[in-house]
């Protein structure tokens, strides 16, 4: 929401200062996203006095102008316009300076004398469409004096942020009374000529105003309507100081009737309509809903179909307007307008939101219809339109207006309990302090029984139960104005959850030196990557239609983007949330937590005393995620029992986009279990020696090494303590097809000294089953 | 002879190599010198029978003594370096150290785990809850009016049917107010969507973290206090806060707190819009209809909830000037907060 600074002082009768307004407002009615001077495109535009008129040497129509612009001497300027006059002020813009529009203007030869600037007219200021001639001052400053210092038009948008629930604050008036609260002013709209209007006439749905008919059968969608019809209008541009309050908030000036509308409803929140009683078939004015496949041209030039859903202004045979949306070009007023029909309504919010939602469109009617207008307060509104109508355009009114309230409102009161406010605020607040502060914005108080009987104004219509007076109370009077000192309070009954403390404790483990992971947070869309895959109905784009199903693909577009970069080391891991679909699409999906690592690049930083060629560095390999993936499994699985990632991604290399100096790329993802670390128990050190010996064995091609390992170590029992992979062979000594694989095995037994015969014999075990089992056997020396 | 003597003087100058030799360096100068095959000791040691008994008992003595010391000197380095003690002097010991890859936490990450912990300080355990919600968690039991301008705000992404992915982290009030009785003190960090463009200030997909508070007797006081505690202990304790009215539909008293500007000190700059603040949280105190449509009683429970945005705080921190380079994944982005 704009407003205007002038149109508050106008209201308010004392001068202000935007960043004050901002500021008061800020802390005690809404934010505000900032104060913006307007016109500040005239900044270099100076007054300047024209000293003498000279016929242009080479020109008729030219005249050659001696003008004071404040400067040490006077400057000549060549000006074209035929009412140019020695001794009257003009703007003027030296020469270097840049117009509205962004024309810089030179100094430069016209019509072969050298002109220093240019008296401008109110078009080439942007100022109005006047270019009958340079713009005449009335002013007394000196000249040189800045233009914007001399003459009313400088102003500041003041721009607030106004929440949904607060239409009140979509006007002048509404923030005006926000503001004299705090400034201890009091709010006062400027008069308009009275023009002995007289008072509504109320109606139940049906009435003649004028000749005109006047019928809502749609009361649903349309609780209160009023009509007034107002012949012999003269439509004309709008007085100045009409145009500028409406240039001042950014809306462009239209016509004099046009303008009255749209001045009312920035200045009291009430939108209102105008239409040509000329172009309304019957006459009449017919408020009702829409049928199926009925169409209107709105404003807009857009044909747009309508459903029952959404209420339409017909007049005798159809819609002219898609009540509190927007109205068509048919009915619009025009030049050649002279009796007019004013609708000032009451359109029920939800129809508004609903029908502005599904034809796409919205105006600043329909943003304060789908926020709630002040019922109440459409007579003052409707009076106070008629008045400043006829006060700009003339007219007459042959009847009161009619006013179509079927089931007629009055305010609503709201209890308050004074205890209630020192309760939830901490801080007892004296009953005269509530009233004095609640009546300030229009509610009015008084005590019933313990409690306050709270009179809502019209304009208020969030305020429907006690706590939204409390916060009434609490804002007025200022939320700096509370303490904050920490106070005892009771520690709660909700556990940390264990899913954080898994991800908290593999993230740890990931980073650790070593492991050296950075954690990457990728966006959780993308295109389907699994069966499962769970789509969204309105996407930003088609490439991210789903939400991600593995944490692979995304990170595999990270390094992809990496390389793009430039960056060959690439490390990184990422735990989060991934969806799959589950059963019907209105259920929620199933989520999990996954973990998935990817790895490319150099196993080391390099370093000097490696060898001075860096190629020779080795690159990560399959053995380098093998080690990731066995601290992987352990960290998010808890156990062996590895759940691999969905779509049996698992672990391995990876297909990319690689550039040709990437090294290979590697990755995993696993399932995370959620389960608290499992428990360690203390071993007793050994204090026995232990007996080493060294086997190496051939492997025929179909047997791998993690077979051999169960049969070696279910035979060596308890007195095998530990069996580690020193060495794989392949190659000459060893028949085709074979490998050779040497473990190292540790014996030990726990409360004896172990000999040597004894772990022989335990080994000869080994070597028999894995014999028996494997036909594995000991390679000849 | 003096051709000998000559030579196994020159060999002996040969022992000052052997202090300062590398690993390699030595053994190369062990086998050129005392080599089995080819050492230059060796081949002169292999001459001694042809020649003159007084001439061989002189290059034989000295012959042997050189063997010895160089076989000294010898062991004697191969002990130094195995040691590592190496001569200072021989060592530049600017050159750098041996790296190995180092690993780091998410910024963002860091920056909710800080959070969280220092609201664990101040009795708040830390949940979560699922990112695909329904309409009610996500909306309607917050107190969301059905078609109201609220929702303009929490433009949503839609799964199907009222499904959508949750636009804040609030829906774990009510999922927490179902499954706990009070008092409740819990902070919920956890990702949100909401369907705006993706650019420097905006992303579809952030972190939010959510904090709830529930029991008998807590008071407007007490929500300033916590989180006026908590602003002082994330930016500096003598940093300055403000709260100003607001609008959410699950609080009233609704209300922002800003913190000075954390760049210009509160004097006014091109950053805080020359106010000297900086908007941190959305907060208030408890709707009284939240704890109604979780079936308490809202005469007997009061209670204050919040949320903020760890990416934001992250930005205004560490002057990060695009939300995108958080997700953007660059190695050399994310190597930069490792700490
Ligand atoms: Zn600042």
């Amino acid at each position: 929401m704009i407003v205007s600074r002038r149109w508050l002082e106008s209201l308010l009768g004392r001068p202000l200062e935007g960043r004050d307004v901002s500021d008061r407002l800020a802390r005690q009615v809404a934010p505000v996203d900032g104060v913006v001077p307007i016109h500040q495109d005239l900044r270099e535009v100076l007054v300047a006095r024209v000293l003498e008129v000279r016929q242009h040497p080479n020109a008729d129509r030219l005249s050659l102008c001696v003008v004071d612009a404040g400067g040490a001497a006077p400057l000549e300027v060549v000006c074209g316009a035929p009412n140019v006059q020695a001794g009257k002020a003009y703007p003027f813009a030296p020469a270097g300076a840049t117009l509205p529009g962004g024309l810089k203007l030179e100094r430069r030869k016209i019509r072969g004398v050298e002109s220093n600037g240019m008296l401008c007219s109110a078009k080439e200021l942007g100022l109005g469409v006047d270019h009958a001639g340079i713009l005449e001052l009335q002013t007394d400053a000196p000249p040189g004096t800045p233009f914007l210092e001399a003459v009313p038009i400088a102003d500041e948008q003041i721009i607030i942020d106004v929440s949904a629930n607060r239409p009140d604050l979509l006007c002048h008036k509404g923030v005006a009374r926000e503001l004299a609260v705090s400034l201890a002013a009091t709010v006062k709209l400027p008069p308009i000529p009275a023009s002995a209007s007289q008072s509504p006439v109320t109606r139940k749905d049906r009435g003649v105003v004028d000749g005109v008919e006047v019928r809502v059968d749609d009361p649903e969608g349309a609780p209160r309507y009023m009509i007034a019809v107002i012949r012999g209008v003269k439509v004309q541009p709008s007085p100045p100081w009409l145009a500028t309050r409406l240039q001042g908030i950014g809306q462009r000036s239209i016509n004099n009737i046009v303008d009255a509308t749209n001045y009312i409803l920035f200045e009291v929140n009430q939108p209102l309509h105008a239409f040509d009683l000329a172009k309304l078939r019957g006459p009449a004015v017919v408020v009702r809903r829409a049928t199926s496949g009925e169409r209107i041209v709105t404003l807009d030039g857009v044909e747009r179909k309508l459903t029952p859903e959404m209420t339409v202004i017909c007049d005798d045979q159809r819609p002219q307007i898609v009540a509190g949306v927007m109205g068509s070009a048919e009915s619009e007023i025009s030049a050649a307008t002279t009796d007019i029909v004013l609708e000032c309504a009451y359109f029920q919010p939800t129809r508004i939101r609903r029908t502005r939602r599904a034809l796409g469109v919205s105006s600043e009617s329909s943003y304060r219809f789908e926020r709630g207008i002040d019922m109440l307060g459409m007579p003052e509104a409707m009076g106070r339109a008629i008045d400043l109508i006829r006060a700009l355009a003339g007219g007459e009114m042959r009847e009161p207006p009619i006013d179509l309230w079927p089931e007629p409102q009055k305010s609503r009161s709201v209890f308050l309990r004074d205890a209630r406010v020192g309760h939830l605020l901490g801080v007892p607040v004296p009953r005269k302090e509530i009233e004095r502060l609640l009546s300030a914005v229009g509610f009015v108080a008084a005590p019933k029984d313990d409690r306050l009987a709270v009179q809502i104004p019209g304009w208020r219509p969030d305020v429907t139960r006690e706590v939204d007076l409390i916060e009434e109370v609490a804002r007025l009077r200022g939320y700096d104005s509370f303490p904050d000192e920490l106070r005892p309070y009771r520690p709660g009954t909700v556990p940390d959850a264990p899913a954080e403390l898994t991800l908290h404790r593999i993230r740890e483990q990931l980073v650790a030196s070593g492991n050296g992971l950075l954690e990457a947070r990728t966006l959780p869309f993308g295109p389907a990557d699994g069966p499962d895959a769970v789509a969204v109905l309105n996407p930003l784009s088609a490439e991210e239609a789903h939400l991600r199903s593995r944490l692979l693909p995304g990170l595999i577009r990270r390094v992809e983007y990496n390389w793009a970069m430039g960056n060959r080391d690439v490390r990184l891991f990422e735990v989060g949330t991934v969806f799959r679909a589950s059963g019907r699409p209105t259920d929620r999906p199933a989520e999990e937590l996954h973990l998935a690592i990817v790895l490319t690049g150099a196993r080391h930083p390099p370093h000097w005393t490696d060898s001075t060629n860096a190629a020779k560095l080795p690159d990560m390999d399959i053995w380098d995620l093998k080690q990731h993936f066995e601290l992987a499994v352990g960290l998010a699985a808890g156990s062996d029992d590895v759940q691999p990632a969905a779509n049996g991604s698992g672990w391995g290399p990876l297909e990319a986009d690689a550039p040709k100096w990437a090294a290979p790329l590697f990755g995993l993802e696993v399932k995370i279990v959620v389960a608290p670390p499992s428990p360690v128990r203390y071993q007793p050190l050994p204090s026995q020696p232990s007996v080493v010996r060294d086997i190496s064995l051939v492997l025929p091609g179909s047997v791998t090494a993690g077979a051999v390992d169960v049969v070696l170590r279910r035979q060596g029992g308890r007195l095998l303590e530990r069996l580690d992979v020193l060495d794989e062979y392949r190659g000459a000594g060893l028949p085709a097809g074979t490998r050779g694989v040497t473990w190292r095995c540790t014996f030990r037994a726990p409360d004896k000294t172990l000999t040597e015969r004894e772990a022989v014999e335990v080994l000869e075990r080994m070597l028999r089953a894995a014999e028996a089992d494997l036909d594995v056997h000991r390679r000849q020396a | 002879m003096s051709d000998l003597l000559a030579a196994l003087n020159s060999l002996r100058e040969r022992l000052k190599e052997i202090p300062q030799a590398d690993e390699r360096r030595l053994q190369e100068l062990k086998t050129e010198l005392l080599g089995r095959k080819a050492g230059a000791l060796t081949d002169i040691l292999k001459g001694l029978p042809a020649l003159d008994p007084e001439t061989r008992r002189t290059i034989g003595g000295a012959a042997n003594a050189l063997k010895r010391d160089l076989a000294h000197a010898i062991a004697a380095r191969e002990l130094e370096l195995k040691r590592g003690a190496t001569a200072l002097a021989d060592v530049d010991l600017t050159l750098p150290g041996r790296p190995q890859w180092r690993g780091g936490v998410h910024i963002v990450t860091q920056v909710v785990d800080e959070i969280c912990d220092i609201f664990k300080e101040l009795g708040f355990t830390r949940v979560v809850g699922p990112e695909a919600e329904t309409e009610r968690y996500n909306f309607y039991a917050l107190n969301f009016p059905k078609d109201h301008p609220a929702l303009d705000a929490q433009d949503s992404f839609y799964l199907g049917g009222d499904v959508l992915l949750r636009t804040h982290t609030s829906p774990v009030q009510i999922r927490t107010l179902e499954s706990y009785p009070p008092p409740i003190r819990i902070v919920v960090p956890g990702r949100c969507y909401r369907r705006d463009p993706f650019d420097a200030s905006h992303s579809p997909v952030f972190e939010q973290i959510e904090g709830f508070a529930v029991d008998e007797g807590i008071t407007f006081v007490d929500f300033k206090a916590t989180l006026a505690a908590f602003a002082r202990r994330i930016f500096s304790p003598t940093t300055k806060v403000r709260f100003r009215p607001s609008y959410f539909p699950f609080t009233e008293p609704s209300a922002e707190m800003d913190v000075q500007c954390q760049i210009c000190g509160g004097s006014g700059c091109a950053a805080c819009k020359q106010t000297g603040w900086m908007e941190i949280l959305g907060s208030g105190m408890v709707h009284p209809a939240v704890l109604e449509n979780c079936k308490l009683d809202s005469e007997k429970y009061t209670g204050f909830a919040w949320g903020m945005g760890p990416e934001r705080i992250a930005m205004l921190r560490y002057g990060i000037p695009d939300i995108r380079l958080f997700f953007d994944s660059d190695v050399r982005f994310l190597e930069q907060f490792i700490r």
